[in-house]
C-alpha cells in the first residue's frame, strides 16, 4: 500500500464516535427492542403449543381412561342338562348345535334368582328390564365355558358376566337416571336395580383388561369391544415395514450418499424421493390398491397388503434421514479410512455406518410411528372391515400375515363412526392405547441413541 | 521378491521413488496443476512449500490417488511409483494407498481405541497372522510413532480424547502400520503446538530412514528444518525444485526468491 491510498482511505472513514457507554443511544435501544420483541414471540408460540397438546391430552385422557375400566355382574347360573345336552352324551358336536338363544334365558334366570333372594323390591320393574343388565355378549361367554368344559352340563356354576353398555355407562357418567327416561334402552328402574346389586356386590366395576385382548364387537353390544385383533395387525404391519423399509432405505441411502456418481440421473432420483416423502398417504393407498390386491392378487384386509403399503410410504422418510446421519459424518473419518489402504465399501461399513447409526435408527422409529398411526392408506385396502377373529402370523391358505385384520388408528376412526356413545369412550382409549405405543417407540429411539452415541 | 527389492534399495539409496511427468489436474474447468515433473526420492524428506492455493496438497494427493473420491477431478500425465503406473487402470487404488501412506492435515483418528485405530490397516491388509503378531506390530508402529510411551498403559482408550499432538501422531502410527514404502503428509504441524511440532519433526527424522516422505508445509523453516529435497509451486505450476540447501540460499527463479523471502505468498 502506498502512502497515496492510505490517506484516500483515512480521509473516507467515518469520524470516531464519541459518546458515554452508560447511556443506550436511539439505535442499541431499537436492537435490544426488536430482540425482546423477537423473543416474547417465541415464548408466545411455545405456549400456544403447550396448552394445545395439555388440552389434547386431558381430553383424551378424560375419555379414554374410563375404557380401562368395566362394570360386571356376579351371578350363579344353573346349567340344566335338559336344555344343554338333551342326548345326556356330552358330545361336543351335539352341544354345539345349541346356540347363545338358550343360555340367554339361563343367565336371565340366574340373575332373576338373585334378585329375589337378596329380596330387592323395585317400583315398575319386569323381568325383561332384570334380564337387560346383561350384555348380550353374555351369553356367548357362558357357551364358550361350557364348551370347554361340558362337565359343567348339570350343575350350578358361579360366572362373572358384562353388564349391558347402558349400565356401565351409568358408572361412568354417561348414562343419568334424567337420560334413562328418555332412553328405549335402559329404563330408571333398572339403573335403580343396578345400584342394589351395587351394594350386595354383585355389581363390581373393575380394570377390563379385554380391552387390550378382546376383538371388535357389534354395535349392540360396545362392552364387549376390545383391541386385540387391531393390536395384533398393526404389530404384523410394524413387522413387514422394518424387515422391508429399514435395509432397503439404508442400503438405498448408502448407496445414493456414498457410491453413486453425482449426474443427472442421481439428481433425478433424489428430487423424486424428497416428493415421495411429501406425497398424501392415501396415494399409497391406491396405489397398494391397485398393485398388490388388483394385480399382485394378495387378499384384501391382509397386513401384509398394509405392510407393504406402509413401506412404500416410510422409505422415503428413512432415505432422507439415512442420508443426513451419513452426511453429518465427518469427511476426515472417510479420508482417514481410505488413506490406511480400506476400499470404499470398508471406510462405509467400517467407519461410516457405525458413526451414523444413531441418526438412522432415529429416523427409522420416527418412520415406524408415522407408519403406526396412519390410516387412510389403509381404509383403501380393507382393513376397516369388521374383523371378530385373531389373524395367525401364517396360514396355508393366505401366507404370511395374509388373514385379515385391523390396525389400531383404523379400529379408532372405526369406533367414532358407530352410534352408541359407549364406542367414543372406546376410541378415545384406543387413542391412548396407540399414544403409548408411540411413547414407548420414541423412548426406544432416545435409549438407542444414547447407547450409541457413547461410543465416542 | 520383497527382499530383493530392500537389498536393491539398500544399494542405490537416493533412487527414484516417485517419478511424475507432465501431470495436470483439473478440477471441473479449472486447471489446477499444470504440466508438473518431480522424482521423488527414496529415503528422503521432500517438501512442497508454496502460497495457498498454489495446488501443493492436491500434487500430493494425486501420488496416491486420493482425488479419486472427488468426482469432478481428473488427472492426466504419469506417475510411476517404482516405474510401475499408479493410474494405469489395472492398478486398484485400495493397493496403492497400502503402499503409500497419508496423514492428514487435521488429525482424524477414528472414534475407536487406540490400539483398533493402528491396528485398523494391518487387519484390513491380513498382515498379521495372530494376535501376538498384530500387538507386536501395534507396539512398533506406536514407538516408532514416538508416542508409545504416553498411551502404553491406555491402548483401550479412545483415540479421539488424546490431545491434537498425540492425535497426529497417533494418525502417523496408523500410517506407517501397514508399512507403507512412501508417506505422504498433509500440512501435518498446522494444528499443533510448537512443542507437538518439534516432536512431529523429529519423528519425520527417524521415518526418513525407512520411508520415502514427502511432506507438504506452510512453514518454510519447517521445510528447511526437515526436507532434503524441496519443490516450491506456485500458481498449479512447479516453480523450482532441488536441494533443500539450494532452494533457501540460491534459488535459481525470481518467484522462488520472492516467496522465501516473503514477498508473495
Amino acid at each position: 500500500m502506498t502512502d497515496a491510498t492510505a490517506a484516500a482511505a483515512a480521509s473516507t472513514a467515518p469520524a470516531p464516535r464519541k459518546g458515554s457507554l452508560l447511556v443506550q443511544d436511539a439505535r442499541t435501544r431499537k436492537r435490544n427492542a426488536a430482540e425482546s420483541r423477537f423473543k416474547a414471540y417465541g415464548l408466545a408460540a411455545i405456549a400456544v403449543g403447550v396448552i394445545a397438546l395439555v388440552i389434547l391430552v386431558t381430553s383424551i385422557l378424560g375419555n379414554g381412561t374410563s375404557a380401562f375400566r368395566q362394570s360386571y355382574i356376579a351371578l350363579n347360573v344353573e346349567l340344566p342338562e335338559a336344555k344343554l345336552d338333551k342326548s345326556g352324551t356330552r358330545d361336543l358336536e351335539v352341544m354345539k348345535k345349541v346356540t347363545t338363544l338358550t343360555y340367554g334365558p339361563l343367565l336371565a334366570k340366574g340373575l332373576q334368582d338373585a334378585v329375589d333372594s337378596l329380596g330387592i323390591e323395585i317400583e315398575g320393574l319386569t323381568k325383561k328390564d332384570v334380564s337387560g343388565l346383561i350384555s348380550q355378549e353374555a351369553a356367548a361367554q357362558l357357551r364358550d365355558r361350557v364348551l370347554a368344559d361340558p362337565a359343567l352340563v348339570g350343575q350350578t356354576v358361579q360366572i362373572t358376566v358384562l353388564a349391558s353398555g347402558r349400565i356401565d355407562g351409568y358408572y361412568k357418567g354417561r348414562t343419568t337416571l334424567a337420560s334413562a327416561e328418555l332412553d328405549s334402552n335402559v329404563s330408571p328402574a333398572q339403573l335403580k336395580l343396578a345400584d342394589a346389586l351395587k351394594q350386595k356386590g354383585l355389581l363390581t366395576t373393575r380394570f377390563n383388561a379385554a380391552f387390550l385382548t378382546a376383538p371388535d364387537a357389534s354395535d349392540q353390544r360396545p362392552e364387549a369391544a376390545g383391541l386385540g385383533v387391531a393390536i395384533l395387525g398393526s404389530a404384523y404391519m410394524m413387522i413387514v415395514v422394518l424387515v422391508l423399509a429399514l435395509p432397503i432405505g439404508v442400503a438405498a441411502s448408502i448407496y445414493l450418499e456414498e457410491f453413486a456418481p453425482k449426474n443427472r440421473w442421481t439428481d433425478l432420483i433424489e428430487v423424486n424421493i424428497s416428493n415421495l416423502a411429501a406425497v398424501p398417504s392415501i396415494v399409497f393407498g391406491i396405489l397398494g390398491l391397485a398393485i398388490f390386491i388388483n394385480f399382485a392378487g394378495l387378499r384384501a384386509s391382509a397386513p401384509i397388503v398394509g405392510g407393504l403399503v406402509l413401506t412404500l410410504m416410510t422409505l422415503p422418510t428413512i432415505i432422507i434421514s439415512t442420508r443426513a446421519a451419513l452426511k453429518s459424518v465427518p469427511p476426515s473419518i472417510r479420508d482417514a479410512a481410505l488413506g490406511v489402504g480400506a476400499s470404499k465399501m470398508q471406510a462405509v461399513f467400517h467407519h461410516v455406518l457405525p458413526l451414523a447409526a444413531p441418526g438412522i435408527l432415529t429416523g427409522t422409529i420416527i418412520g415406524l410411528a408415522q407408519a403406526l398411526g396412519e390410516t387412510a392408506p389403509l381404509l383403501l385396502i380393507g382393513m376397516v372391515a369388521f374383523v371378530r377373529e385373531y389373524p395367525a402370523a401364517y396360514s396355508a391358505t393366505d401366507g404370511l400375515f395374509g388373514e385379515p385384520s385391523t390396525a389400531l388408528p383404523v379400529q379408532v376412526y372405526n369406533w367414532t363412526q358407530r352410534a352408541d356413545p359407549a364406542f367414543f369412550e372406546r376410541a378415545s382409549g384406543a387413542i391412548i392405547v396407540l399414544l403409548v405405543f408411540l411413547l414407548i417407540m420414541n423412548a426406544v429411539a432416545i435409549i438407542l441413541r444414547r447407547r450409541f452415541e457413547r461410543r465416542w | 521378491m520383497d527382499d530383493l527389492r530392500i537389498l536393491e534399495r539398500d544399494v542405490t539409496t537416493q533412487s527414484n521413488k516417485i517419478t511424475a511427468r507432465g501431470v495436470d489436474v483439473f478440477y471441473g474447468e479449472a486447471h489446477a496443476i499444470k504440466s508438473v515433473d518431480v522424482d521423488i526420492l527414496d529415503k528422503t524428506v521432500t517438501a512442497f512449500i508454496g502460497p495457498s492455493g498454489c495446488g501443493k496438497s492436491t500434487f500430493l494427493r494425486c501420488l496416491n490417488r486420493m482425488n479419486d473420491t472427488i468426482d469432478i477431478c481428473r488427472v492426466t500425465g504419469d506417475i510411476k511409483l517404482d516405474g510401475e503406473n499408479i493410474y494405469d487402470p489395472k492398478v486398484d487404488s485400495v493397493q496403492l494407498r497400502a503402499k503409500v501412506g497419508m496423514v492428514f492435515q487435521k488429525p482424524n483418528p477414528f472414534p475407536k481405541s487406540i490400539y483398533d485405530n493402528v491396528a485398523y490397516g494391518p487387519k484390513i491388509h491380513g498382515l498379521t497372522r495372530n494376535k501376538a503378531e498384530l500387538d507386536e506390530v501395534v507396539e512398533t508402529s506406536l514407538r516408532k510413532a514416538a508416542i508409545w510411551n504416553e498411551v502404553k498403559d491406555r491402548l483401550n482408550a479412545p483415540g479421539t480424547g488424546l490431545s491434537g499432538g498425540q492425535q497426529q501422531r497417533l494418525c502417523i502410527a496408523r500410517a506407517i502400520a501397514t508399512s507403507p514404502e512412501v508417506l505422504l503428509m498433509d500440512e501435518p504441524c498446522s494444528a499443533l503446538d510448537p512443542i507437538a511440532t518439534a516432536q512431529v519433526e523429529e519423528l519425520i527424522d527417524e521415518l526418513r530412514s525407512q520411508f520415502s516422505v514427502v511432506i507438504v508445509t506452510h512453514s518454510m523453516q519447517q521445510a528447511a528444518r526437515v526436507s532434503q529435497r524441496t519443490a516450491f509451486f506456485h500458481l498449479g505450476s512447479l516453480v523450482e525444485y532441488g536441494e533443500t540447501g539450494q532452494i533457501f540460499t540460491a534459488p535459481k527463479d525470481p518467484r522462488t526468491e520472492s516467496y522465501i523471502t516473503g514477498r508473495i505468498g
